[in-house]
C-alpha cells in the first residue's frame, strides 16, 4: 500500500511544501525563481533525453522548439487576457486567465510539436550527424524567423505576460507560477516515463539499438520518429511557455544555440537514456550555474588576499562560463557515461525499489 | 547589371573562402575521427587573436615593415593555432577516446572547450574589441565598374591553394592514406602498424593550422576582433561542411563557397536580417534533397 503511493505522497509533500513556503513568502523571490527554472530545466532535459538518449539521435536545436512554445503561449495569453499595444484590448475577461492558463501553455506545446515536424520529416531519411545539422539549422531558422517579424517585437522581444500572472493572482491569491511549473514538471516526467515504458514506446529504444533491425521487426520507424520528435519538442514548448511566463519577457536571443548547448549538457551529464539522471543533472546544473554567482566573488577576494592576481584585475562573472565548462570536462573525464549512465535510480540502489513504484 | 553580378560573385567567393577554410578543418577531423569538433570555430577566433598579438608585436616592438611582419605572421600564427588545436585534442578528447566513451560525449566536450576558449578570452582580454593593425596596403582595383582589393584576391587564392594542398595530402601522401584508412576502419588500422594517435595529431595540426590562417585573413579583411566572432561563423562553416558531405575535402570546399554565395545573394536582394533565415532554409532543402550532402556517400547499413 505504502509502496504503491509513496511516490505520489512524496511529490505531494514536496510540491505542497514549496508552494506553502512561496505562499507564506518564507522563500525569497530569487530562490523561488531558481526553483522554477529548475522545473523548466527538468522538462527540457528529460524531453531532450527522449530523443538523444532513448532514441539515440543527436538533436541539438532543442531551444528552437522552446522558443516556438514560448512565443505562441505568450502571444495567445496576452492576446486573450491582457491589454497590449500589439494586440489591443483583452479579448476575454482577465478573470478567466486562471482557468485558461494551462490550456495556453499546452497550446504552446502543441505549436512546438508542430514545429517538431520540421525536424521529424527529414529524419526519415537522414540520421546521425546529418540530422544534428538539420536540428541546428531548424534552431537558427526559428530564431531568425521571429527576429524578422517586427510586429511581435523582432529581436527586441515580447512582453506583457506579467499582467496575466498578476490577473491570475488577483482572482485567487496563490503563487500560481510555482504551482503550474511544478504540475507541468511532474506531468512531463510522467508522460515520458509512460511513453518509453509502454509497449508502443519500446520501439523508441529499438530504433536506438538498430534502426534497420527495428524496421524489419515491424516497428514503423517513421511513425515512431514523428511521434517521438513531436512529443519531445512539444514538451520543450511547454517548458518554453513556462519560461516566458516566469520571466514575463521573451526575446529570441535567449533561445539561441547557447541555450540548446545547456540542455545538451544537462542530458549528457545525467546520462543518456536515464530519466532520473536527467532530472538530477538538471537540478545540479541549475544549482551550479547559480552557485557560481556567489563562489566567484569569494575566489576573487581570496585571490586578492594572497596577491595571486594584480590588484586592478577583478575576477568577474565572465569566469563562470570558463569554470563551469571546465568542471564539466573534468567530470566527463571521470565519468564518461554521465552521472547515471543509462540506469535509473532504482537500478543503482536496488533497495530503494522496495519503497516506491514509479511507472 | 553585369557588373553587379560579377561584383557579387567576387564578394561571394571571398566570403565563401572563410567558410571553406574553416569547413576544411571540420571535415578533416570528422573524416578521421567521426568527431564533430565544435570547438573549431573558436580555434578560428583564437587564431585571429594570435595573429593580432603576433603582428602587433612585430609592428610595434620590432618596427618591422608590414610585408615582413605578414611573412613572419603567417607561419607563426598557423603554428601557434595548431598548438592550441593539438592541446585540445591531447587534454580533452584523447583521454575520453581512450576510455571508450560514447562518441557524443566527446562532442559535448568539444562544445565545452569552445565555450572555455570564448569566455576565457572575454575574461582575460576584456570585452573591448581589438582593432587589427593594417599589415599590407590595401589597393582597390576597378576594372569596368567591378571593384576588388588585392586582399580579396589573396583570400580567394589562399582558399583554393589550401584546398588543393589538403586534397593532395589526403589523396596522394602516406599520411593521407592512413587518414582514409582510419576513417574506413578504426580498429583494424593499429593492427596494420599505423600509429593512430600520430595521424590524429597530424589531422588536428592541419585543421587548426588552416583555421589560424583563416583567422589571420579574416582579421585582415574585417579588422575588428571580438571573442564571439568564431561562434556563429564556426556553426555556419560546420553546416557548410555537412551540406558538402562531411568527411569529404571537396564537399567542405564546395559547401563553404555555396554558403558564401547564398548569403551574398540574399543580402543583395533582401534585407540583411533575412540572411540567416534564407541561407539556412536553402541548406535545409539541399539536405532534404540529398540527405548525405553533395559529395557524401550513403552508407549501406547491414544487420
Amino acid at each position: 500500500m505504502l509502496r504503491r503511493y509513496s511516490v505520489h505522497l512524496a511529490l505531494a509533500l514536496t510540491g505542497g511544501t514549496i508552494i506553502y513556503c512561496a505562499y507564506q513568502e518564507y522563500l525569497s523571490l530569487y530562490i523561488m525563481s531558481i526553483l522554477m527554472f529548475m522545473g523548466v530545466n527538468i522538462i527540457l532535459s528529460t524531453s531532450l533525453n527522449l530523443v538523444n538518449g532513448y532514441m539515440g539521435e543527436f538533436s541539438c536545436g532543442h531551444a528552437g522548439f522552446m522558443c516556438v512554445g514560448a512565443y505562441v503561449s505568450s502571444m495567445l495569453g496576452v492576446w486573450l487576457f491582457a491589454k497590449d499595444k500589439v494586440f489591443g484590448a483583452a479579448v476575454l475577461d482577465p478573470e478567466y486567465a486562471l482557468y485558461a492558463f494551462p490550456l495556453i501553455i499546452l497550446t504552446g506545446g502543441v505549436a512546438a510539436a508542430l514545429a517538431g515536424v520540421l525536424v521529424a520529416v527529414p529524419s526519415y531519411k537522414t540520421r546521425g550527424d546529418y540530422l544534428a545539422i538539420i536540428t541546428i539549422a531548424a534552431n537558427f531558422i526559428i530564431i531568425s524567423t521571429i527576429e524578422n517579424i517586427g510586429a511581435i517585437g523582432g529581436s527586441r522581444g515580447f512582453m506583457g505576460m506579467k499582467r496575466l500572472v498578476n490577473s491570475m493572482e488577483d482572482v485567487v491569491e496563490l503563487p500560481w507560477m510555482p504551482i503550474w511549473v511544478f504540475v507541468f514538471t511532474i506531468f512531463s516526467i510522467w508522460v515520458i516515463r509512460r511513453y518509453v515504458s509502454s509497449t508502443f514506446g519500446k520501439g523508441v529504444s529499438a530504433i536506438s539499438q538498430d534502426e534497420v533491425a527495428a524496421e524489419i521487426m515491424s516497428v514503423n520507424t517513421n511513425k515512431m520518429k514523428t511521434i517521438t520528435f513531436m512529443l519531445s519538442s512539444g514538451l520543450a514548448g511547454i517548458a518554453g511557455g513556462l519560461f516566458a511566463y516566469i520571466l514575463g519577457y521573451v526575446n529570441p536571443g535567449s533561445f539561441n544555440i547557447m541555450k540548446s548547448t545547456e540542455v545538451l549538457v544537462m542530458v549528457y551529464l545525467g546520462g543518456m537514456g536515464s530519466l532520473s539522471g536527467s532530472v538530477l543533472s538538471a537540478i545540479l546544473f541549475t544549482l551550479l550555474l547559480e552557485s557560481f554567482r556567489f563562489i566567484i566573488p569569494v575566489i576573487n577576494d581570496f585571490a586578492h588576499q594572497f596577491h595571486l592576481i594584480s590588484p586592478d584585475y577583478d575576477i568577474s562573472q565572465v569566469w563562470r562560463w570558463v569554470l563551469i565548462p571546465l568542471l564539466l570536462i573534468i567530470l566527463m573525464q571521470f565519468r564518461p557515461e554521465g552521472i547515471m549512465g543509462n540506469r535509473e535510480l532504482g537500478d543503482i540502489f536496488p533497495r530503494l525499489k522496495r519503497f516506491y513504484r514509479f511507472k | 547589371m553585369l557588373e553587379s553580378i560579377i561584383q557579387n560573385i567576387i564578394n561571394a567567393l571571398q566570403w565563401g573562402s572563410f567558410y571553406a577554410l574553416i569547413a576544411l578543418g571540420y571535415t578533416l577531423v570528422y573524416g578521421v575521427l567521426t568527431l564533430i569538433n565544435f570547438a573549431h570555430g573558436d580555434v578560428f577566433m583564437v587564431g585571429a587573436y594570435i595573429a593580432f598579438f603576433v603582428s602587433t608585436f612585430f609592428l610595434s616592438a620590432l618596427a618591422l615593415p608590414g610585408w615582413v611582419a605578414l611573412a613572419l605572421c603567417i607561419p607563426l600564427t598557423m603554428i601557434l593555432t595548431a598548438m592550441v588545436g593539438v592541446t585540445l585534442e591531447r587534454i580533452a578528447y584523447r583521454p575520453l577516446r581512450k576510455k571508450g566513451a560514447h562518441r557524443l560525449y566527446v562532442v559535448i566536450t568539444a562544445l565545452m572547450c569552445g565555450l572555455i576558449l570564448e569566455h576565457a578570452n572575454l575574461a582575460i582580454l576584456g570585452a573591448s574589441r581589438k582593432a587589427f593593425p593594417p599589415l599590407i596596403e590595401v589597393h582597390v582595383y576597378n576594372i569596368g565598374g567591378v571593384t576588388f582589393t588585392n586582399l580579396k584576391v589573396a583570400v580567394i587564392i589562399t582558399a583554393i591553394l589550401v584546398f588543393l594542398f589538403l586534397h593532395w595530402v589526403v589523396t596522394k601522401t602516406r599520411v593521407g592514406m592512413a587518414m582514409r584508412a582510419i576513417s574506413y576502419d578504426k580498429f583494424a588500422v593499429p593492427l596494420m602498424g599505423i600509429p593512430l594517435d600520430q595521424i590524429i595529431v597530424v589531422t588536428f595540426v592541419l585543421g587548426s593550422g588552416f583555421a589560424g590562417l583563416a583567422g589571420l585573413l579574416f582579421a585582415m579583411s574585417y579588422p575588428v576582433l571580438d571573442p564571439y566572432m568564431g561562434a556563429l561563423i564556426g556553426w555556419k562553416a560546420f553546416i557548410a561542411a555537412v551540406v558538402g558531405g562531411i568527411g569529404d575535402i571537396r564537399g567542405a570546399f564546395l559547401g563553404g563557397f555555396l554558403l558564401g554565395a547564398v548569403e551574398i545573394m540574399v543580402v543583395a536582394f533582401f534585407p540583411s536580417t533575412f540572411r540567416d533565415l534564407i541561407a539556412f532554409s536553402v541548406l535545409l532543402m539541399i539536405l532534404t534533397w540529398k540527405p548525405t550532402g553533395l559529395f557524401g556517400i550513403a552508407k549501406t547499413t547491414k544487420i
